[in-house]
C-alpha cells in the first residue's frame, strides 16, 4: 500500500539516514588529521536536509501512515525542522570539541539520536513511541560517556543510562497497562477508547502517573532531575546542550501529543501537570541559584524553563498548545547559543567556573556579545526570543484563568533573572587577574563563529519578527491529533 | 504614506547602537561622534513633532503607524505608535536627555581624572541607545504588547550601565536591586495587561492588544464585570487596577517601593543617572497613566485615595529625607522620590489641573533632575566626592555648573517663572479639588525642598574651595556648557511661557477626561 | 512712544530684567561699565513711572493703564497689570530707591556684574508685586523677588560672624550671613505657604485668578466649602493671607527674621530690604486682605492692631538695646511698619468712615516715608561701617568733629525716622495715630509708648555716634575716619529732598493716596 506521501512522511529521517551512512563510508577514508572535516559534513547533510524537508516534505492536511504507525502532520514537521537544527548547530560545536571532534561515530551516533527524535514528534502509536524512545535515548547514553578517560563523563553517561533504562521501563509499563485498558496502542482510537469504556478515572489517574515519570525524565520536570546537573556537567559539552535542548523538546513534542490524544477528557492530568510545572519552576530556579559552576547552573535554569513550558501545557487550549511549542522553538536556539558560547570560552580556558568569566567582554567582546543575547533570552527580555515565549505561555495560562501559576512563573522568572544577570556581571563587570584582558583573546574557530552568529541572529528574530514563527507553532498545534 | 517619522525617532538610537558595536574598540571619538550625530538626529525629529502636533484637533492620537506584527489564532499585536498631547513632551524630553547625555558622556582624559566616559565608550552608548530606544518606543507604543516590548529593553540595558560604569562601591548592589525591583513591577502589570487582553476580547470578539480597541471595549463597557477575587465577587477594574497602575508606577518610584531608586541614582554613572531619572522614571508614570488610568477608568477613580496616600507621602518624606542626606547624588535621588511623588499626586486627582501639572511635572523634572546629575557627575569627576561636608567653592573653578545647579534648584524648589512652578502649581491645584488637606500636608514639601537645595547650593558651590581640592578642578568642556546651557533654557522658558507646552498637554488630558466619564 | 505707551507698565516691570539680559554678555572685569550699565539702566523705569506719575489720573475709579498679556491660559491666569493710586506710590518708591541702591553699590567689588544683575532681577520682581490685578501673578512676583534677596545676602552679605544653630539635625556652626540668608528664605517662604494654598482655593474656586472677579465674588461668598462651613473657610484663609504678610511687614512675633537679614545684608540690600520688601507685605494687607476679608479683617482688627502695638513696642525696645548700629535701625523698622499695621487695623475696623480713610492715608504714606528715611538710615549705616569696618555703638563716639557732613546728615534723616515735625515721618505717623485713636484708643495710646522710646532709641543711636567724647581711634593716623564723599551726598540727596517736600508739603502724594483709598474702601 504505498503512496508517495509514506515517503514524503519521513523524508527527514530517510535523509538522516543517507547521511549517517555517507559519513560512515567516507570517514574512514580520511586521514586522522582531516577526520575534523566529518562535521562539516554533518552540518552540510543536515542543513541540506532541512532545506530539502523545507521544500519538498511540507505537510498537508494531517494523515496516519504505515498503518497507523506514525502520523504526517505539521506538528511532527514543525519539531523534526527544530532537531534538525539543533542536531546542525550541535554538529558545528562538536567540531574543535577535543574529544568528539576527530571521530566520526560521534555525528553518527548524533544522527542516530536526531532520527530517533525525529519519530518521536511523529509516532502516533504506543509501540513506534516507545522504540523512537529507545532510538533517541541510546545514542545519548553513549555520547554522554564519550569521554571515556574522563571519569566525569563516564559517571554522566551511566548515570543518565541508569535513570534512563528505568523511568523507560516504568513508561513501557504505564504504555502496556494503556493497551490493557483498551486493546488498542494507536493514539487516535485510545482517547475514544478511554472515553467510551467504563469508568476508570483511578485507574487512569495511575497510568498518567506512569507515563508522567517516563516523559518528566526526558524534559529534566520535578522530581524526575536528578540526572541532569550531573550528566549536564560531566558529558561532553555539546552533547549537554543538544540533551538540554532537543532531547527535551523531543519529551515535550511526545508529551503534548499523547496527553491530549489519549486523555482529552480527563481534567486531572492538568492539575497534576499544574503541580509539576510549579514544582519544577520553583525548584529549578532556587537551585540555580547558589551554582558556581556555568554548566551546572544551565541545567537547573534548563530544568526551570521545562517549568515555564509546562505552564503552557496546563493551560490546556489551542493557544497553549502553540505557546509551548514556540516556547521550545526559542528555547533550543537560546540555549544553544548560551551552551555555545561556554563552549567557545571553556574550549580556550578549560574551565567553565563562573568566576573564570571575567573580564570576558574584553577577552572577546563578540563572545560577550553572545553571552549577552543568550542570557537575556533566557531571562525573557526583549528584543530576544525567550520576552516572547514567555509573554505568550503567560497569556494562554491567564486566558484560562490560571491565575496563581501565572504568579507563580513571574516570580520565578525574577529569580531567574536575578542569576542570569549574575552571570553577565561576571561577563562584563569583573575584570581578570592583572586586567590584562588584551593578553588573553578567545579565538572563535570558524565552525563556533558561524554556530554562534546564526543562533543569535536567530534568538534575535524570533524576538523581532516572530510572526511567522508563532505562525508555524500555531498550526503546529491546530493539528496535533 | 507619510514619513514614518515616530518609527525613524524609535530606531535611530537602536540603529545607531549596532553601528557604535561595529566601530572598533580603540576608535573612541569616532564612537561619540557617531553617538553625537544619532542623538541630534534624533532629537531634531523629536522637535519637529512636538512642534508639528496639532494641538486644537482634539483627534487623540497623531503621526499614527500601524502594521500587524503577529495575527494568529486569537492572539492579536500590532506595530501600532502613535502620540497624544500626553506622550509629544515626553518624546521630546528623551530626545534631549539624550542629546545632553551624550554631551555630558563625551568627557576628557584629564590628568586630574578621567571626565565622561573614557572606559569603554562603544559598549557604553552602545547599551545607552538601546536604552534610549526602549525609552522612546514605549512613549510612542499604542499595543500593549509593544510597549512591554520596549518597557523591558528601557529596563535591562540599566543593570548594565549601572553596573559596569557605575559607581564602584554600590553599583552591583544597586544594579541589581533596581532590576529586580522594576522587573517585578513590570511583569505584574503584564499579568494585568493580560487580564485586559482576554476580558476585552471576549466581550467584543476582537482579540488584540492594540490599546485603543481595548479603550473602546472599556468605554463600551467590556470591563464592568466582576472578577472572582479569592471567593469574592469584586468588580474587574477594582481588582486590575492596582497591579497595573502600581507595577508600573514601581519605575516612577513611588512610595513605598522606591527603595531601588536613589540607590541606583547613585550608582549610576553621570548620563545614566541623567536618563533614569529624567525619563526613565517618566516612563513608570506615563505607563502607570496610559495603562493604569486610561484603561481602567473606573478602577482608578475606586483607588485614587490610596495613590494620592501613596503620593503625599512620597512627597514629604522624600524632601525630608532629601533633606538629611550629605551625598549630593542622594539628595537628588531623594528629591526625585518628592518629585515623581508630585506627579503621582497630580495623577491621582483625575482631574483636568491635576493631570495637567502631572504632564508638565514630568517634564519639568526630566529636564531638571537631568541637569542636577550632569552637574553633580561633573564635580565628581573632578573633586572624587559627593559628600556635600566636603565640597565648597565650586562656583569659582566651575562657574557653568553652578549657575545651572542654581537654576535646577530654583526648579525644583518651585520658584515661580521657573518650570517647577508651572507644573507643580495645576497639581496642588487639582488636589484642592479632591483633597484639600493632602494639598495643605504636601505644601510642607516645599519649604523642606527650598531648605535642602538652598543649603546643598551654599555648601557646595559657596565658600571656599577645601584645601585639597584646590587647583585639582579642572575647567568642564565646552560640550558640558552647551548640555547645560540647554538645559537651563528650556526650564526658564518653560517658567516664563508656560503655553509653550501647557496647551498640549491639555489636549491629552482632556481625552484622559474624556474616559473618565465627563469633566 | 505710542507702543511704549500702551504697554508702558509692561515695559517698566520688565526693562530691568532685560538690562540684566543685555548685562549677561557685557565682560565681567569692566566693574566701572557694569556699574553704570545698571544705574543706567535702573534710571529708565524711574523716568518712566514719573511719567506714569503725570499721565495718572487720580480720580478715575479703577485700574488705570491696564494691560493683559497671556501666560498660563490652562490655569486662566494671565499677565494683567493695573495701576491704582496705591500701587502708583509703591511703584514710585520701588522704581526711585532702585537706582540710589545701586549708586550706593559702586562701592562693591566683588562680582559687580552678577550683583547688579541680581539687583535688577529683584527689581522686577518687586514691582510685579505692586502692579498685579491676578492673583497668581501677584503671588508668582511675590515669591520670584525672594531668590535675588536670598542671594544679595548670602553672597554680598557681611563676611564676619558665626552663628551657632541649634536644629533637630544637632548643633552646629554656618557664617552669619548663610544663617541669615536662609532665616529669610525659610521665614519668607513658609509664610508664603498659606498664602499659596489659599490662593490656590480660590483659583480652584472661581476657575480663574483675576483679582477684580475674585474681589468681587469671594468677599460676600456664603456656600459652604469642601464640607467645611465657609466662615471657618473664610477665617482660616484670612490668618493664611495675614501670616504671609505678617512675616513680610514683618509683624511680632514673626520678625526675628528682620534683624539677621539686615544685619547681615550688602548696605545697598538692606536699604531696598527696609525700603521696599517690607512695605510688600503692608501692600498685600492693602491689596488683598482687606477687599477680599472685610468681614474677618473687621473681626480680627482687634488682634491685628495687638500684633501692631507689639511690633512698635517691642521693636523700639529693642532697638533701644541694641549695640550694633545696623541691628538699632533694623528693629527701627519693626518699630515703624507697626504704625503701617496698626493704621491698616484700625480701618478695617471699621471701612468707610472717615477716621479709617485718614488712618489708612496714614499707613500708606507710611510705607512710602519709612521706604525713604530706612534706606537713608541704612546706607549711613554703610558709609560709616566701610570706613570703620565696626557697626558697635560703643567704638564710636564724638565723630562729629570729624565728619560734620556726614554728622549733619545722619541727624537729618534720624530725625526724620523720629518723626520731627517738619519732615516726613511726622506727618505719616501723625496721620495714623489720629485715624486710630477713636478706633482703638487703647492701642493707639500703648503704642504711643513705643513711639516715646522711638525717640529715645534715635538720640541714643545719635549721641553714641556723633557725640560724646571722641574716640581717638578715629582720629589720627590710618584708621582717621574720611568725610562723606560726594557719590555717597548724591546718594542720600534724593532721599533727602523727598523727606523735607514731603514734611512741608504732603499735598501732592497724598492727594494721591487719599483718592486711592477713598475709592479702594
Amino acid at each position: 500500500m504505498y503512496t508517495p506521501t509514506m515517503l514524503l512522511a519521513i523524508l527527514p529521517e530517510i535523509l538522516l539516514l543517507t547521511l549517517g551512512v555517507i559519513l560512515l563510508v567516507v570517514e574512514p577514508f580520511w586521514k586522522a588529521e582531516n577526520r575534523r572535516n566529518a562535521g562539516w559534513l554533518t552540518f552540510g547533510g543536515l542543513l541540506a536536509a532541512l532545506l530539502i524537508s523545507l521544500l519538498f516534505a511540507r505537510p498537508a492536511d494531517p494523515q496516519t501512515v504505515f498503518g497507523g504507525m506514525l502520523r504526517y502532520d505539521w506538528y511532527g514537521f514543525f519539531f523534526k525542522m527544530m532537531f534538525l537544527f539543533a542536531a546542525a548547530a550541535t554538529s558545528l560545536f562538536m567540531m574543535d570539541h577535543e574529544k568528539l571532534g576527530r571521530r566520526g561515530e560521534s555525528y553518527l551516533l548524533l544522527l542516530a539520536t536526531t532520527l530517533g527524535m525525529c519519530l518521536m514528534a511523529s509516532s502516533a502509536d504506543l509501540v513506534m513511541l516507545y522504540l523512537a524512545i529507545e532510538t533517541t535515548s541510546i545514542p545519548l547514553y553513549v555520547l554522554s560517556g564519550f569521554m571515556l578517560d574522563d571519569k566525569a563523563s563516564t559517571e554522566a553517561g551511566f548515570k543518565y543510562l541508569l535513570y534512563g533504562a528505568v523511568t523507560s521501563a516504568i513508561l513501557l509499563y504505564g504504555f502496556s497497562l494503556l493497551f490493557g485498558f483498551t486493546g488498542t496502542t494507536n493514539l487516535d482510537t485510545l482517547g475514544n477508547a478511554l472515553a467510551a469504556g467504563p469508568n476508570m478515572s483511578g485507574l487512569v489517574f495511575g497510568v498518567i502517573l506512569l507515563l508522567l515519570v517516563g516523559l518528566g525524565f526526558k524534559i529534566s520536570a520535578v522530581p524526575f532531575h536528578f540526572w541532569a546537573p550531573d550528566v549536564y556537567q560531566g558529558a561532553p559539552t555539546p552533547v549537554a546542550g543538544f540533551l538540554s535542548t532537543a532531547s527535551k523538546a523531543a519529551g515535550f513534542a511526545v508529551l503534548l501529543r499523547l496527553f491530549f490524544a489519549a486523555f482529552p477528557g480527563f481534567a486531572s492530568w492538568p492539575s497534576i501537570l499544574a503541580v509539576v510545572a510549579t514544582l519544577t519552576m520553583t525548584i529549578g530556579n532556587l537551585l540555580a541559584l547558589p551554582q558556581t559552576n556555568l554548566k551546572r547552573l544551565l541545567a537547573y535554569s534548563s530544568i526551570a524553563h521545562a517549568g515555564y513550558a509546562l505552564i503552557g501545557v496546563v493551560a490546556f487550549s489551542e493557544l497553549g498548545r502553540a505557546s509551548v511549542v514556540f516556547y521550545l522553538l526559542a528555547y533550543i536556539a537560546t540555549n544553544l547559543l548560551a551552551f555555545g558560547a561556554v563552549m567557545a570560552f571553556s574550549r580556550i580556558t578549560g574551565s567553565d567556573d563562573i568566576k573564570d568569566f571575567s573580564g570576558l567582554s574584553r577577552r572577546s567582546p563578540w563572545l560577550g556579545l553572545a553571552m549577552l543575547a543568550a542570557f537575556l533570552s533566557l531571562a525573557g527580555m526583549p528584543p530576544f526570543g525567550g520576552f516572547v515565549a514567555k509573554v505568550i505561555v503567560f497569556a494562554a495560562a491567564v486566558d484560562k484563568g490560571l491565575y496563581v501559576l501565572a504568579i507563580i512563573g513571574i516570580l520565578n522568572s525574577i529569580i531567574a533573572v536575578y542569576y542570569y544577570l549574575n552571570v553577565l556581571k561576571f561577563v562584563y563587570l569583573y575584570r581578570m587577574d592583572g586586567e590584562n584582558e588584551e593578553a588573553h583573546p578567545i579565538p572563535l574557530t570558524r565552525p563556533y563563529a558561524i554556530a554562534l552568529v546564526v543562533l543569535a541572529v536567530g534568538v534575535v528574530l524570533l524576538g523581532t519578527l516572530f510572526g511567522p514563527w508563532f505562525d508555524w507553532s500555531n498550526l503546529a498545534a491546530l493539528n496535533l491529533f | 504614506m507619510n514619513f514614518p517619522v515616530l518609527s525613524v525617532i524609535v530606531f535611530t538610537p537602536l540603529v545607531a547602537a549596532v553601528l557604535i558595536l561595529l566601530i572598533p574598540a580603540d576608535r573612541k571619538n569616532e564612537v561619540r561622534t557617531t553617538a553625537l550625530v544619532a542623538s541630534v538626529f534624533a532629537l531634531a525629529l523629536s522637535v519637529w513633532v512636538y512642534a508639528q502636533y496639532a494641538i486644537n484637533a482634539y483627534t487623540g492620537y497623531q503621526f499614527i503607524e500601524k502594521m500587524t506584527w503577529l495575527s494568529v489564532g486569537n492572539l492579536h499585536i500590532d506595530y501600532h505608535v502613535g502620540v497624544d498631547g500626553m506622550s509629544a513632551p515626553l518624546v521630546l524630553l528623551t530626545g534631549i536627555v539624550m542629546f545632553t547625555g551624550v554631551l555630558i558622556s563625551w568627557g576628557k582624559d584629564d590628568p586630574h581624572g578621567p571626565t565622561g566616559i573614557q572606559d569603554r565608550p562603544r559598549e557604553f552608548f552602545a547599551f545607552l541607545f538601546l536604552l534610549a530606544g526602549g525609552v522612546f518606543g514605549v512613549f510612542v507604543s499604542l499595543d500593549l504588547f509593544l510597549l512591554f516590548f520596549f518597557y523591558e529593553i528601557a529596563v535591562f540595558p540599566m543593570y548594565l550601565l549601572i553596573a559596569i560604569w557605575g559607581w564602584v562601591k554600590t553599583r552591583e548592589y544597586a544594579a541589581m536591586k533596581l532590576t529586580l525591583y522594576l522587573f517585578i513591577g513590570s511583569v505584574v502589570a503584564l499579568i494585568g495587561a493580560l487580564a485586559m487582553y482576554w476580558t476585552a476580547g471576549q466581550a467584543t470578539g476582537t482579540y488584540t492588544f492594540d490599546m485603543l480597541k481595548i479603550s473602546e471595549a472599556q468605554q463600551a463597557g467590556a470591563f464592568n464585570g466582576l472578577v472572582n477575587f479569592f471567593g469574592a465577587q469584586v468588580p474587574f477594574q477594582v481588582v486590575w487596577f492596582l497591579p497595573v497602575f502600581l507595577g508600573f508606577a514601581v519605575l516612577g518610584g513611588i512610595w513605598p517601593f522606591h527603595n531601588w531608586s536613589p540607590d541606583g541614582h547613585v550608582a549610576a554613572p553621570t548620563a545614566v543617572s541623567m536618563f533614569h531619572a529624567g525619563v526613565l522614571m517618566k516612563l513608570g508614570a506615563f505607563a502607570a497613566l496610559r495603562v493604569g488610568i486610561m484603561l481602567l477608568p473606573d478602577g482608578a477613580k475606586y483607588w485614587a485615595w490610596l495613590i494620592m496616600l501613596f503620593a503625599t507621602v512620597a512627597v514629604v518624606y522624600g524632601a525630608y529625607i532629601a533633606f538629611v542626606q550629605t551625598d549630593m547624588k542622594y539628595m537628588i535621588g531623594f528629591s526625585s522620590v518628592s518629585h515623581m511623588g508630585l506627579v503621582m499626586f497630580g495623577l491621582s486627582t483625575l482631574n483636568r489641573d491635576g493631570l495637567t501639572g502631572a504632564g508638565l511635572q514630568m517634564f519639568s523634572h526630566g529636564v531638571m533632575t537631568a541637569l542636577f546629575f550632569a552637574v553633580t557627575g561633573m564635580i565628581y569627576d573632578r573633586a572624587h566626592t559627593r559628600q556635600i561636608p566636603e565640597l565648597g567653592g565650586m562656583i569659582k573653578p566651575l562657574p557653568w555648573a553652578a549657575v545651572g545647579f542654581i537654576i535646577g534648584g530654583l526648579v525644583s524648589m518651585g520658584m515661580p517663572f521657573f518650570s517647577g512652578f508651572v507644573a507643580e502649581f495645576p497639581i496642588f491645584m487639582g488636589v484642592w479639588q479632591v483633597m484639600p488637606i493632602a494639598a495643605i500636608i504636601a505644601s510642607i514639601s516645599i519649604v523642606i525642598t527650598a531648605a535642602y537645595i538652598m543649603n546643598n547650593i551654599r555648601r557646595v558651590f559657596f565658600g571656599e574651595v577645601p584645601a585639597n581640592l584646590e587647583g585639582h578642578i579642572s575647567p568642564i568642556t565646552a560640550l558640558d556648557k552647551v548640555a547645560i546651557a540647554t538645559l537651563c533654557l528650556l526650564m526658564v522658558a518653560l517658567g516664563l511661557f508656560p503655553w509653550l507646552m501647557a496647551p498640549m498637554i491639555q489636549s491629552g488630558v482632556n481625552s484622559i477626561l474624556t474616559l473618565l466619564g465627563g469633566a | 512712544m505710542n507702543f511704549i505707551y500702551e504697554h508702558l507698565l509692561l515695559v517698566i516691570l520688565f526693562f530691568p530684567t532685560l538690562a540684566a539680559l543685555v548685562m549677561l554678555f557685557l565682560p565681567a572685569g569692566e566693574n566701572k561699565l557694569l556699574r553704570w550699565f545698571a544705574f543706567g539702566a535702573s534710571l529708565v523705569p524711574f523716568i518712566l513711572s514719573v511719567w506714569l506719575w503725570t499721565q495718572f489720573d487720580p480720580n478715575a475709579v479703577g485700574y488705570q493703564f491696564e494691560a493683559q498679556y497671556p501666560w498660563y491660559q490652562a490655569l486662566n491666569s494671565s499677565l494683567h497689570l493695573g495701576m491704582d493710586g496705591l500701587s502708583l506710590t509703591m511703584v514710585m518708591l520701588t522704581t526711585l530707591l532702585t537706582p540710589i541702591a545701586l549708586l550706593a553699590s559702586f562701592s562693591i567689588n566683588d562680582r559687580v556684574k552678577g550683583y547688579m544683575m541680581l539687583f535688577l532681577f529683584l527689581e522686577t520682581g518687586m514691582l510685579g508685586v505692586f502692579m498685579a490685578v491676578d492673583l497668581l501673578i501677584f503671588f508668582v512676583f511675590w515669591e520670584v523677588g525672594l531668590v535675588p534677596m536670598y542671594f544679595l545676602i548670602n553672597q554680598w552679605g557681611s563676611p564676619k560672624g558665626e552663628r551657632e544653630v541649634r536644629s533637630i539635625f544637632g548643633k552646629f556652626t554656618m557664617s552669619a550671613r548663610n544663617y541669615a540668608s536662609l532665616k529669610f528664605m525659610i521665614y519668607t517662604m513658609g509664610g508664603s505657604l498659606g498664602l499659596l494654598l489659599a490662593v490656590q482655593m480660590l483659583g480652584v474656586l472661581f476657575g480663574n485668578y483675576d483679582l477684580q472677579y475674585i474681589t468681587a465674588n469671594w468677599s460676600n461668598y456664603s456656600k459652604d466649602l469642601m464640607g467645611i462651613s465657609v466662615s471657618t473657610v473664610k477665617t482660616v484663609a484670612f490668618w493664611a493671607f495675614v501670616i504671609a504678610f505678617a512675616v513680610k511687614v514683618p509683624l511680632w512675633p514673626f520678625h526675628t527674621w528682620l534683624p539677621d537679614a539686615h544685619t547681615e545684608a550688602p548696605t545697598a540690600g538692606s536699604m531696598i530690604l527696609a525700603g521696599v520688601l517690607l512695605k510688600l507685605g503692608a501692600y498685600g494687607f492693602l491689596r488683598l486682605v482687606l477687599p477680599l476679608y472685610p468681614a474677618e479683617a473687621k473681626y480680627f482688627a482687634g488682634a491685628l492692631a495687638f500684633l501692631a502695638t507689639a511690633a512698635i513696642v517691642f521693636g523700639a525696645f529693642a532697638s533701644f538695646g541694641q549695640t550694633d548700629f545696623k541691628r538699632l535701625v533694623a528693629y527701627s523698622s519693626v518699630n515703624h511698619m507697626g504704625f503701617v499695621v496698626l493704621g491698616i487695623a484700625a480701618a478695617a475696623s471699621a471701612v468707610g468712615t472717615q477716621d479709617a480713610t485718614i488712618a489708612l492715608n496714614g499707613a500708606v504714606l507710611q510705607m512710602f516715608n519709612h521706604g525713604l528715611s530706612a534706606a537713608g538710615m541704612f546706607f549711613l549705616v554703610g558709609v560709616i561701617y566701610e570706613r570703620t569696618h565696626t557697626r558697635n555703638l560703643d567704638d564710636f563716639g564724638g565723630l562729629f568733629p570729624l565728619v560734620p557732613v556726614y554728622g549733619g546728615i545722619l541727624i537729618f534723616t534720624s530725625m526724620a525716622s523720629l518723626g520731627l515735625p517738619g519732615l516726613n515721618g511726622f506727618i505719616s505717623e501723625f496721620l495714623v495715630v489720629r485715624g486710630s485713636l477713636p478706633l482703638l484708643p487703647v492701642y493707639t495710646a500703648i503704642s504711643m509708648l513705643g513711639l516715646l522710646m522711638t525717640g529715645a532709641y534715635i538720640l541714643k543711636g545719635i549721641k553714641q555716634v556723633l557725640h560724646g567724647p571722641l574716640n581717638e581711634h578715629w582720629a589720627h593716623g590710618e584708621h582717621k575716619l574720611t568725610e562723606i564723599n560726594t557719590r555717597e551726598i548724591l546718594v542720600m540727596a534724593p532721599l533727602m529732598v523727598l523727606i523735607l517736600v514731603i514734611g512741608l508739603w504732603p499735598a501732592w502724594i497724598l492727594d494721591v493716596i487719599n483718592k486711592a483709598m477713598m475709592m479702594l474702601f
